[in-house]
């Protein structure tokens, strides 16, 4: 069963002004369950629109949102319930922190949902450690935290709520590389432990391939592609056309394909392409 | 819902109108505003609004723009129309006596005319902030006040002072959406409820925005400091305002329509008005 489905969806910013503009123009699109997939795309491709929509915040133009095999925006539906199912941490998530402690601030979104006390500090204690939030910043104030340390907070508000679908906008955005790799890492140990379905956009090809199964490009507001990792880079030379990057060892890849060694287009790990080197150099055509 | 606050936006454009040098338009404006109040009869009320629906013309501004501007003004009007026509006294029979409640044709009359004034006054000074930008617009006040500099009056600061806190709404307010979406997607329930129930859900979207707000304002004094400034002394400028044959011909059509109005009170006598 798909977790997302989307039907035709358009939006347009400024409806009926003369600012008007196309955001995201006919989507179709399916994310299955459990699956974790990348979404990257140019600056204004329409990857935030689009994820805005996934949880209710934004309405379509026309279209529909399908969330678990229900439209979203049927008469009806109760459109917080969606985004508790929907969890949603935007770029720079810690901006959203108030609260006088992490816990109170993590306790935000449960409260919301109007957990029990119990419940409450469960979910906020299991939260904080997914995210690798320890117990004695629980009770300090968010705003003395560091950056990395915020940030985590603020995946954790969200993932406190335990939704079905997580979607994170550039989580490691303006972190220095070990924090990036902290919340990567714990995001992705959460994904592995809970089986969720993640929806992770970045602007890091690096990033995304590390981690998730399926990628997901955005170009113009329209669905340039969504398939298997290994699928995406056998059009590596489309995606450069449209101004994304790869990462650095398809890179390297590329240009000794030029020089006339082909070791395959699907390589996008430093590790697979150790073993292809060794591979092809075994054969003993190279010395 | 914030996108839509239209009143001081600026909409760009290459019209004779956008072109006038700013510190003319503000004056003009303000002549405009001057001629509507000299206006005493609906005649030379009306040739007002026509005047400046012309100018409306010639600046390229959509007239959907002009109801736009009016709906947040709304009950004021209707506020001023509905005072107008109750507190008037007129000589004759009054039309209706309800209770306290009389009316007099007088009551009508005025009330008309003081509405039609209010609005031809809120559209018209639209046209300013919708055909000159924001900084243009501060630039031609620090100029305005310049001899006020006399008495010590620190305008330069006062200019610098709005130029940053027009400079910022947009980027406020884009940031209040982000906050709100934020917090809409963690469950906040910021458009239901009562009064008090809705302070409170706002609590969440305030504290993150103070907490920028300060900050980038602490970032923004460091970055002014890092580049010299030092407050308006010795200051040039890189836009230099200049005025031309232009600005005079739009000076001396405004004098032409405010002795044209001047004469229409004193010579069309409208029955009853």
């Amino acid at each position: 069963m798909n977790a997302i489905e989307l039907k035709g969806l358009t939006y347009k910013y400024s409806l009926g002004t003369p600012f008007e503009s196309v955001a995201v123009d006919n989507v179709n699109l399916q994310i299955e369950k459990g699956e974790f997939c990348g979404i990257i795309g140019h600056t204004g491709s329409g990857k935030s629109t689009l994820i805005q929509h996934l949880n209710g915040l934004l309405k379509p133009t026309s279209g529909e949102v399908i969330i678990d095999g229900q439209n979203i925006w049927a008469k009806g539906v109760d459109i917080r319930s969606i985004r508790f199912k929907v969890g949603l941490v935007f770029q720079y998530s810690e901006h959203q922190l108030f609260e006088e402690t992490v816990y109170k601030d993590i306790a935000y979104g449960p409260k919301n949902m109007g957990c029990s006390e119990e419940d409450i500090d469960r979910r906020v204690r299991q939260a904080a450690e997914n995210m690798g939030i320890k117990d004695e910043l629980l009770e300090r104030s968010p705003f003395d935290l560091s950056g990395g340390q915020k940030r985590r907070v603020a995946l954790a508000g969200v993932i406190a709520m335990d939704p079905e679908i997580l979607i994170l906008d550039e989580p490691a955005a303006g972190l220095d590389p070990i924090g990036r790799e902290k919340v990567l890492k714990k995001i992705s140990d959460y994904h592995k432990k809970y089986g969720k379905t993640i929806l992770l956009v970045s602007h890091s090809m690096e990033d995304i391939v590390k981690y998730a199964d399926k990628v997901l490009v955005m170009n113009k507001g329209r669905l340039f592609c969504h398939e298997d990792t290994d699928n995406v880079f056998a059009r590596q030379d489309e995606i450069i056309k449209i101004g994304l990057d790869v990462p650095q060892i398809t890179k390297i890849m590329m240009g000794l394909r030029e020089k006339g060694v082909d070791l395959g287009k699907d390589i996008y790990t430093v590790e697979r392409a150790k073993e292809r080197i060794l591979r092809y150099m075994d054969k003993g055509t190279i010395c | 819902m914030l996108k839509d606050i239209t009143i001081g936006q600026f909409f760009p454009g290459n019209s004779i109108i956008h072109r006038l040098d700013s510190r003319f338009k503000i004056l003009l404006d303000i002549a405009y505003v001057v001629m509507l109040f000299i206006a005493g009869n609906y005649c030379s009320l009306l040739t007002a609004g026509v005047f400046m629906l012309i100018v409306y013309m010639l600046s390229g501004i959509s007239f959907k723009l002009i109801f736009k501007s009016l709906k947040p003004l709304l009950p004021i009007i209707i506020f001023t129309c509905i005072l107008n026509l109750f507190f008037i006294h007129g000589e004759g029979e009054p039309l209706v006596q309800l209770g306290f409640i009389t009316i007099y044709m007088e009551g009508i009359t005025t009330s008309v005319f003081m509405t039609v004034r209010i609005v031809f006054l809120i559209v018209g000074m639209s046209l300013l902030t919708y055909t000159t930008s924001p900084i243009a617009l501060t630039d031609a006040i620090e100029r305005l006040l310049s001899p006020l500099k006399k008495l010590h009056f620190p305008v330069h600061e006062l200019a610098m002072m709005m130029t940053i806190a027009l400079r910022f709404i947009p980027t406020l307010i884009e940031e209040t959406d982000k906050i709100m979406s934020a917090q809409k997607a963690r469950g906040a329930n910021l458009d239901t409820g009562g009064l008090i129930k809705k302070a409170k859900a706002l609590i969440p979207v305030l504290i993150p925005l103070f907490v920028s707000a300060f900050k980038r304002a602490n970032e923004l004094a460091l970055a002014m400091e890092c580049r010299c400034y030092k407050g308006g002394e010795g200051r040039t400028r890189m836009k230099q305002l200049k005025f031309g044959m232009r600005d005079i011909i739009a000076v001396l059509i405004m004098a032409a329509m405010i002795a044209l109005i001047v004469l229409m009170n004193i010579y069309v006598v409208i029955p009853g008005v």
